[in-house]
């Protein structure tokens, strides 16, 4: 094999599907995938918070999994499949962690919220439960909420396990 | 905060991210997971010429059980070896240590040989990794050479890893140990470790006390010298260098050092409580 050109480019195609409709852009290499998201496609749900892989405001769904998408270049998600908190509800039928985080009052000002539903989304699939408070709470250790409104957020995610393995 | 310019390529395989490196070295930079790289970039206390995302390269994503060693591929996420049954069998401080890793999404993203190359002293994997005498395969576009954890890493950020080879995979040795520990202290907001301590069996490891993650060489020969855990434990820190930052200062790690050490050698059953 031989290498005759140097290998890289300063922009990047990104094809990928967003909450399951298909996008492509042509952005700079360096282009992080939250700014994809929101300057590229409009989806201002995942918001830029600590900027520094610590607050969870910018979580998203890659394949399933949540993800910091300050912390990820818009060209490693090319080919994945990504859902942000716009395509979680069902038109007007809210997916059940929003339901639940409505329910409980797990809001407040709202800033953390679409990341923490989605890393709450993240938790549920992959662990089957039963999830003890403590469990919960380690899972959102990637989640902030500066408004310290931990209680309800955790409460609804209990009360979303319980209801599942009831059901 | 964006990196500065970059250029960037994803390789499609093993193959070519290896012909790439024995051609361009150190002016392409390998990307895992980038959950360590990307921040730096971000703050611009690193700069790249052109990633060489690793991405695709899947073939390097596994757990595999061989004759006398577990087998882990350098592309393996963290949350992979989390209920893994073949961690959970055979190397089960692997799993404690990458529970101990940031945040589920960080775990989503970072990969085992990414922490080994980004050489951390604070680093949780490549302490368990030191403790369990684990071997580091590094490859290259015309051969393969193994070496021990704790030697790969020189320096903070730099390792013996050439500008031609990549790491590919790593090799505990088996059986494990019978008994084993992992103790971090940690700012319980996503912080690294102040001073971490892995066991196994007679082999202790430290985290965060010195420029590199070491053997604490000076409790394993009280130890087998027939020492009680208070004496040998007070042999902590003996060699470590320690530095003094914003995390703790010298005095500090070295106190906490001996402390956890203590309570390592007291605990170390074969049982994973800490950090679950």
């Amino acid at each position: 094999m031989s290498i005759d050109a140097r290998p890289g480019t300063t922009t990047v195609a990104v094809t990928a599907t967003v909450n399951g409709r298909p996008e492509s852009r042509r952005v700079p290499s360096r282009t992080l995938l939250v700014h994809l998201l929101r300057d590229e496609l409009g989806l201002t749900a995942a918001t830029v918070g600590c900027d520094t892989t610590s607050c969870g405001a910018c979580t998203v769904l890659l394949d399933g999994r949540s993800v910091k998408s300050c912390t990820l270049l818009a060209a490693q998600a090319d080919g994945a499949d990504i859902r942000t908190a716009e395509g979680l509800a069902d038109g007007d039928r809210l997916h059940p962690v929003q339901e639940a985080f409505a329910e409980h009052h797990a809001l407040q000002c709202g800033f953390c919220t679409p990341g923490m539903v989605l890393a709450v989304v993240s938790l549920l699939q992959e662990n089957p439960g039963p999830l003890t408070e403590h469990d919960v709470r380690h899972a959102l250790k990637g989640n902030l909420c500066r408004c310290t409104g931990y209680h309800n957020i955790v409460r609804a995610v209990l009360a979303l396990d319980g209801a599942r393995r009831a059901g | 905060m964006i990196p500065a310019s970059l250029h960037y390529h994803r390789a499609r395989d093993l193959t070519e991210a290896l012909e790439l490196r024995r051609a361009y070295g150190d002016q392409l930079r390998p990307l895992a997971g980038g959950q360590s790289l990307l921040p730096a970039l971000k703050l611009r206390r690193d700069r790249v010429d052109t990633l060489l995302d690793l991405g695709r390269v899947t073939e390097l994503s596994y757990v595999a059980h061989r004759d006398n060693h577990l087998a882990v591929g350098a592309l393996t996420r963290y949350h992979r070896l989390l209920g893994d049954p073949l961690v959970d069998r055979y190397a089960p401080l692997l799993a404690v240590a990458a529970a101990a890793v940031g945040d589920p999404q960080v775990r989503h993203l970072g990969t085992v040989g990414g922490a080994l190359a980004q050489a951390d002293p604070a680093a949780d994997l490549p302490l368990a990794l030191v403790a369990l005498d684990a071997v580091v395969v590094l490859r290259s576009a015309t051969g393969a050479r193994t070496v021990p954890a704790a030697e790969l890493a020189v320096a903070p950020g730099v390792t013996v890893c050439r500008p031609d080879e990549l790491v590919t995979e790593i090799r505990v040795p088996l059986p494990g140990p019978a008994r084993w520990r992992y103790l971090t202290f940690a700012r319980p907001a996503l912080e690294w470790s102040v001073v971490a301590v892995a066991v196994a069996d007679s082999r202790v490891a430290l985290a965060g006390m010195g420029p590199t993650i070491r053997r604490a060489y000076g409790v394993e020969a009280a130890l087998a010298e027939g020492a009680g855990v208070t004496v040998a434990a007070a042999r902590a820190d003996e060699g470590c260098d320690p530095p003094d930052d914003v995390r703790a200062s010298a005095a500090y790690r070295r106190h906490l050092s001996r402390v956890l050490v203590a309570r390592a050698l007291t605990d170390s059953g074969s049982t994973a409580e800490e950090p679950r």
